[in-house]
């Protein structure tokens, strides 16, 4: 749900950082594999100072109804991400390479399925 | 509702042609029904309005807690008392899920924290009221929560892609939650007289108040009309109310309780029902702080923020020392 950065954004209705704060606990974001041997998906995000409370707390936030069977907690900060920016570059050379689709190929209907 | 009054810029909602070239790609995309992610790029005033918005969803879950949590320990049964807790729970993932969503447009959650403690930021006015029987269970969480959803399922349409997501998880929790109430209102309503006049007491208490989440009519507003056209509001607050009515006056005659609006009528010709508006002084006086719970409520939150402090601390320590101890064995 989260983002793994977000800019500290001043000018919001919440206030700005002035005064000296108290840390706040570490942002962990938090991936669930649910019990259909499916691979694990990203959930959401919740605050823990350590990774063993991170599990903890996601299985209260996240699993209160049977949702998953196995829990990731990762720090936020460890996870780097692509930018919107590099959208075309990354992305768009697989536009042009239809061929990578099996339905790109005409097989005769003799031939079955395949 | 959830979020009320919620300004934008002020401003009417720019045509296409008025907007710079990044706002009209942004506004095209959100037109196509494309979501805005957190590193995409978004105007101010989105982003702003976003934060207000989800960050007062937020502290009306998590202030929602307290005028039910303050039936737990009385609970007429023991499966009331662990329905009810499941509920309350529900509450907190409700209101984390949502800071989470704030969270990405980069506010912190001890920002948010702040300035709900301090009155800066609001919180639904419905919480400012007391639940004084058993019946306020079942009351809240068919009206409330039944509001509540009316708001909700569209919202799992807005153009922001975290916010979206946080609401899909909460209307799949939020159907249980209007369920429990309901059940709590028929066995109430179907039980002896003296629990069938403290049904109908919580219905005429509660009925004014859940017309009032919805805020007051905003077709002319412009600030509706800006969030509207950012999609992170799907229907004008007299158009969500209407629904709300319509649905719930049946409920109610199921239930053999008698809404509290000598006006309230069938009409054949609109196919909806004639209702009386709620009393909008009351509304602005109570977001103003004068409800009757408003002082507590805010009390009860300060008190848990300042006392759960030593917790706080005392897990980071901990979660220090134990990273300094790993790393001088490594």
């Amino acid at each position: 749900m989260s983002s793994p950065e977000s800019s500290p954004y001043k000018d919001s209705q919440a206030s700005e950082h002035t005064e000296t704060r108290a840390t706040e606990w570490p942002l962990w974001e938090i991936f669930i594999r649910g019990q259909h041997g499916l691979s694990h998906r990203h959930v959401g995000s919740l605050h823990a100072p350590d990774a063993e409370m991170a599990i903890k707390n996601a299985r209260d936030v996240y699993t209160r109804r049977n949702e998953g069977v196995s829990i990731w907690a990762v720090e936020a900060h460890h996870i780097a991400a692509s930018s919107p920016e590099e959208k075309g570059s990354l992305y768009e050379p697989s536009n042009d390479k239809v061929y990578r689709h099996p339905t790109f190929f005409d097989i005769p209907d003799e031939v079955g399925a395949m | 509702m959830y979020a009320q009054m919620i300004k934008s810029t002020g401003q009417g909602v720019k045509s296409l042609d008025e907007m710079d070239p990044d706002e009209r790609a942004f506004q095209e995309r959100i037109n196509a029904g494309g979501k805005i992610e957190p590193k995409d790029w978004m105007p101010d005033g989105y982003r702003k309005n976003l934060i207000r918005q989800i960050g007062q969803h937020a502290h009306s879950e998590i202030v929602g807690q307290l005028p039910e949590g303050n039936w737990i320990t009385r609970a007429p049964t023991l499966e009331r008392k662990a329905i009810l807790l499941a509920k309350v729970q529900d509450e907190a993932g409700h209101g984390l899920y949502l800071y989470c969503a704030a969270e990405t447009l980069g506010v912190t959650r001890d920002d948010l924290t702040r300035d709900l403690l301090s009155g800066k930021m609001k919180y639904s006015s419905i919480f400012n009221y007391p639940t004084l029987t058993w019946a306020d269970m079942g009351a809240v969480g068919w009206l409330v929560d039944g509001a509540a959803i009316m708001n909700q399922v569209p919202l799992q349409r807005t153009s922001y892609g975290p916010y979206a997501r946080a609401m899909v998880r909460i209307c799949k929790e939020e159907s249980f939650h209007q369920r429990q109430g309901f059940d709590i209102m028929m066995k109430m309503a179907n039980g002896t007289e003296a629990q069938r006049k403290m049904a109908q007491d919580a219905l005429n208490r509660f009925w004014y108040p859940s017309l009032m989440m919805f805020g007051p009519s905003d077709k002319e507003s412009v600030h509706s009309a800006q969030s509207m056209a950012w999609k992170i509001k799907m229907n004008t607050n007299d158009e969500l109310r209407q629904k709300f009515v319509d649905q719930t006056v049946p409920q109610a005659e199921y239930l053999g309780l008698t809404v509290p609006d000598e006006h309230l009528k069938w009409n054949e010709e609109t196919g909806h029902y004639d209702f009386s508006e709620p009393d909008w002084e009351e509304f602005f006086d109570v977001l103003k702080g004068n409800g009757p719970c408003n002082t507590e409520r805010l009390e009860a939150r300060n008190k848990a923020w300042d006392e759960g402090r030593w917790v706080r601390e005392g897990l980071l320590a901990n979660a220090q020392k134990k990273q300094a101890a790993k790393l001088a064995a490594e």
